[in-house]
């Protein structure tokens, strides 16, 4: 599409049952009772001049530009502000109109630069237009007076700049901070001629106020006043394409506009139904790591990994590398043989890499990074619902009445969802937090949890079956729900073992650290109080119980008859961008596409037949099986696509041992990883903006992925792997992705009805999408559970095995933040790096006064699978005895300290629970030093003699 | 961290056998038993399984011993299948030209 921004009503829409019929400038229009009749213009092609309105905020009424005259009413009313009534005539455009409009214009160009022609919103700037809209001619104050414009630009922000001599006060940034993000960072501060935007307390600039970066108020600006840096310097796009964000499980759609093949800035798409138009700093603005120096463009290979790369030709590279793969293949059989899908790829690309495996390969020992994040949520909702993902979509929140968040932080790592859920806790909805951290939602501005439950790491199953006790022993069980949905034997034996004494909150209060009372107050709160949906994330999955409690939230939402309606649900907030898709297109050892065993001779027969082989019947090796089996010997090849399994993985010393005793490793990436440490094979990756294809978000959301340049490496990563499975003998000749997701289709019965055409028409599609489900499934088990009766699960609390002791008082917990994403692969490689540039250690108060630590201070977290070192960072948001780090950088190797204890259903592994012990430290251990001389020497890439 | 510890996968399997079992006791001896059993044979990989049937049994708990047991025996009428499949030296059993 050619470019042309998006279309603006002025306020919100309204939904409504009832419809109103007016008359605007002789033109009939119907609309929503509650509709202003700004927005009722704006239906019908109209265009009421307007500054401080915007569809995504609450109308305010101060730039007086939007009037309006109606029969039978005085005056002159704002149309952002004045509904529309049954049977009213409303006329835009009067001479009384026209004067008024004119003579507000006036007053706002009277302090504002007339630089127009140089400045970078020229041609895109909303002042300009409605100057011109209005008619404004000239400025009879002249610009002799008192004014703003030596105000100096706040430049601050790694990504746009704040220039106040443009500002004309309409406070829809201060709004949009407010409404849209709610972090209530920006506030006008003084009044009058006095008034102007303030971020934080006086002193405070963009980057050292709360700003969080998400880009509403750059956005939301009707002026150059706050504007991306890109835009200054590359200038106005002239095209945009919409296309989905590759950070996390949100799946925000944009627009990427651009300029040629320049990329000059991503907006949110407001069609887009994840997001509805909002985003957080990743998504808007952290694209600079796809033509970062770092990113490798060619690819290289070598003999063995003390060797430095050498640059080889597409190929010759592919052809070395299938010649291993034959010959190793030929020695130890299939099954020494695997590769790992990447949750960040597309849905496409990740169903061709575990086909290249099943089919080409010949084994089953296919995986993906959902083994340690959501693997549990695959476990445990597959056990008690029949599906594997969420039952919700994101609008459903704004439906509930109690939400309970569970090991999650969403206001970090999944921005935009959780300022829709702040918006509605604005509203009044009630909040239950279980966490051992206080994160941003238990206390932040205008929100405060109802109940927080600050449980010891570890015991999430004796919480959750604590609650479970309340309901059931209270008589707050919906049994009518249950009776019908559920099967009731099986409730009935789940009902008597909650029931027991010994999972009452008063017996398991010593176990869990959580009062009593606070634990029958929510339990109370969430049965009682309307709509309850229950938000998860990877602080219940990353555990040796993950699974467990999967089953035991299951099982609560189930007895409370909050699951098959809007505003209620289970609600597992998938990581990454592609997470869910890539277990939807089995990734998993044991599974085929649509979640699907393996050992099922239909299912692999309808496989067998569209492929032309014979796959294997038994599972394969799951990540850290694959270690193991390579430190037997029996597994020796392995392909790795987009996955940095040395450093996001836990026990960092046994995959570096299991990668170094494999004998020909494939790294299929953007950059020099840590696991390319250990690699032969280097296959230089495509990003999401070089190729076409879709993702799946959390809310099960199939969306395309638009191609906007060409890719810099050559090729999509989705030709990558049909190279390499050419070159072992496949016979792959697909030209688009849309192909391949027509072959999906074909073979996926959640994914019947989904195809790229329909995509493109319908913008997005919630699988299943089929011929029960023809327009998809926002909402599920509406009816009956997939599985027929939904099924209770006696989930006994057996406490990890890791235990705080003497030698290791303290427990370390992991998790994100909102700067920086997972490894950092992509986040490091942007300005994202001026908030979070390493890893810091939280430490309770208390905790580093018995150690002399202060903020700042070296230490070394020790536990006994190894150690690293790492600043410390004191602060009461995490409990005594409890440390807290994330893992974004690959030099705080924070996963040296993690263990192998794991999830007993799925092996995900136990990242939220390891004892460690922390001393004072000079600066990096023994291991980090060795390693990073390791990772300099592998990353040595061998020079070209220049041709004669 | 140990080489040993990094090369006993025999006993990586074993614990893994023990916490399935464990964390499936509430459900009953035998019920356990059966899903215990069922569990590993639907998510382990043929040379996991076979590793813990050559294993010492005995140093399981009571459950995950006669989970494996049970498996084991079941195990034994489909092994010579797995060896064909497993044999194969061109890609797959692909008959694209």
């Amino acid at each position: 599409m050619g470019y042309e921004r998006q279309q603006d009503f002025g306020t919100p829409e309204v939904k409504s049952d009832e419809m109103v019929s007016l008359t605007i400038d002789g033109r009939d229009v119907t609309v929503p009772a509650g509709t202003s009749v700004m927005r009722a213009a704006a239906e019908i092609g109209g265009s009421i001049p307007k500054l401080c309105a915007t569809d995504n905020m609450k109308a305010f009424g101060s730039c007086r530009l939007c009037l309006v005259e109606i029969e039978g009413a005085r005056g002159t009313p704002a149309s952002c502000t004045t509904p529309v009534m049954p049977g009213m005539k409303v006329q835009t455009q009067t001479p009384r109109l026209e004067k008024l409009r004119k003579g507000v214009m006036e007053l706002y160009i009277s302090d504002h630069p007339l630089d127009c022609l140089t400045c970078s919103a020229n041609n895109d700037c909303e002042l300009q237009d409605t100057a011109a809209q209005v008619g404004l001619r000239d400025v009879r104050y002249g610009y002799e007076g008192a004014n703003h414009l030596g105000e100096a630009t706040d430049t601050s922000n790694p990504y746009f700049d704040f220039d106040p001599s443009k500002c004309i006060a309409c406070s829809r940034c201060v709004r949009a901070c407010d409404e849209v993000q709610g972090t209530f960072a920006l506030t006008i501060d003084g009044r009058g001629f006095a008034s102007k935007v303030s971020a934080g307390q006086t002193g405070d600039n963009f980057l050292s106020s709360e700003c969080v970066s998400c880009g509403a108020c750059v956005q939301a600006c009707p002026t150059a006043t706050l504007q991306e840096k890109s835009v200054k310097a590359i200038g106005k796009p002239e095209r945009a394409v919409v296309t989905t964000c590759a950070y996390c499980g949100v799946g925000c759609t944009f627009r990427a506009e651009m300029r040629g093949e320049q990329l000059v800035r991503m907006i949110p798409w407001k069609d887009g139904k994840a997001n509805r138009g909002h985003s957080c700093v990743k998504g808007r603005f952290a694209y600079g790591y796809a033509n970062h120096k770092d990113r490798i463009l060619n690819p290289m290979i070598r003999e063995s990994i003390d060797q430095p790369w050498r640059e080889v030709s597409w190929e010759e590279a592919i052809s070395y590398t299938a010649d291993k793969i034959k010959k190793i293949k030929a020695e130890s059989g299939a099954r020494a043989l695997g590769g790992i899908t990447s949750s960040r790829c597309t849905n496409e690309e990740t169903f061709l890499v575990q086909k290249l495996i099943r089919a080409g390969f010949g084994s089953n020992n296919t995986d993906t990074c959902a083994r340690v994040c959501h693997s549990p949520t695959g476990y445990g909702l597959s056990q008690t619902f029949g599906t594997s993902a969420g039952t919700q979509d994101f609008d459903s929140v704004m439906d509930s009445d109690v939400i309970m968040v569970i090991g999650a932080n969403p206001t970090d790592a999944h921005p935009v969802f959780g300022s829709r859920m702040k918006r509605r806790l604005r509203q009044g909805a009630k909040l239950i937090v279980i966490d051992p951290r206080r994160t941003d939602l238990v206390r932040s501005p205008h929100i405060a949890a109802d109940y927080h439950l600050a449980l010891k790491p570890g015991t999430n199953v004796a919480v959750m079956t604590s609650l479970a006790h309340v309901v059931v022993t209270e008589g707050l069980a919906d049994e009518a729900f249950i009776r019908e949905r559920c099967d009731w034997d099986e409730y009935q034996d789940w009902a008597a073992f909650v029931s027991n004494e010994k999972n009452s909150p008063e017996f398991l209060e010593a176990v869990t650290g959580v009062p009593a009372e606070v634990v029958r107050g929510a339990a109370r709160l969430f049965a009682t109080g309307g709509n309850g949906a229950i938000y998860y994330g990877l602080g219940v999955t990353e555990h040796s119980q993950g699974s467990s409690t999967v089953m035991g939230i299951a099982n609560l939402a189930m007895a409370t008859g909050n699951i098959g309606r809007r505003g209620v649900g289970v609600n597992p907030l998938r990581g990454q961008n592609n997470v869910q898709g890539s277990c939807d297109m089995g990734s998993f050892p044991h599974e085929l596409s649509g979640y699907r065993h393996v050992s099922d001779p239909a299912v692999r027969k309808l496989f067998e037949d569209d492929w032309g082989v014979t796959l294997d019947p038994e599972p394969g090796l799951r990540i850290p099986n694959m270690f193991d089996a390579a430190i037997d010997g029996t597994f020796r090849v392995l392909y790795v696509q987009g996955e940095d399994i040395l450093q996001s993985d836990p026990d960092t010393k046994h995959v570096s041992a299991g990668l170094g005793a494999m004998d020909l490793v494939i790294v299929q990436d953007l950059f020099l990883n840590e696991t390319a440490n250990y690699a032969h094979v280097f296959l230089p990756g495509s990003t999401f903006l070089e190729k076409d294809g879709t993702f799946t978000n959390a809310e099960r959301r199939i969306q395309p992925v638009r191609k906007v340049m060409d890719p810099a490496n050559g090729y999509g990563d989705w030709e990558v792997t049909q190279l390499l499975a050419n070159a072992i003998g496949l016979d792959w000749n697909y030209t688009h992705p849309s192909q391949i997701l027509d072959e999906i289709a074909r073979l996926t019965p959640t994914f019947t009805g989904v195809s790229w055409d329909r995509l493109e028409r319908e913008g997005s599609l919630q699988w299943p999408v089929n011929e029960k489900f023809p327009d998809g499934a926002p909402i599920m088990h509406v009816d009956g559970f997939v599985r027929g009766k939904g099924r209770f699960v006696v989930t006994e609390y057996i406490p990890t095995d890791e235990r705080s002791g003497p030698r290791f008082p303290l427990l370390l917990t992991t998790g994100r933040i909102l700067s920086q994403y997972n490894v950092g692969a992509q986040t490091r490689r942007t300005g994202n790096t001026a908030w979070h540039a390493e890893d810091v250690l939280e430490m309770h108060p208390t905790d580093a006064e018995n150690r002399g630590l202060k903020t700042d201070d070296w230490a070394k977290l020790a536990s006994r699978s190894g150690d690293t070192t790492l600043r410390v960072l004191v602060t009461d948001r995490v409990a005594p005895g409890v440390v807290y780090t994330t893992f974004h950088h690959p030099t705080t190797q924070a996963n040296v300290v993690t263990t192998d204890n794991s999830d007993w259903a799925t092996n995900c592994p136990e990242y939220k629970v390891t004892a460690v012990q922390i001393t004072p430290s000079n600066g990096p251990t023994e291991w980090q030093r060795e390693y990073t001389e390791l990772s300099e020497r592998s990353r040595r890439i061998a020079e070209v003699e220049p041709a004669e | 961290m140990s080489e040993e510890h990094h090369a006993d996968t025999g006993a990586r399997l074993r614990r893994m056998a023990d916490q399935i079992a464990n964390n499936l006791r509430a459900r009953g001896h035998e019920e356990a038993v059966e899903e215990t059993a069922e569990h590993i044979w639907k998510f382990w990989d043929p040379r996991m399984k076979a590793k813990i049937f050559a294993d010492d049994l005995s140093q399981l708990t009571p459950i995950a011993r006669e989970a494996i047991e049970r498996i084991r025996r079941n195990a034994q009428d489909k092994d010579q299948a797995l060896e064909e499949f497993n044999s194969v030296g061109e890609t797959g059993h692909c008959d694209a030209g």
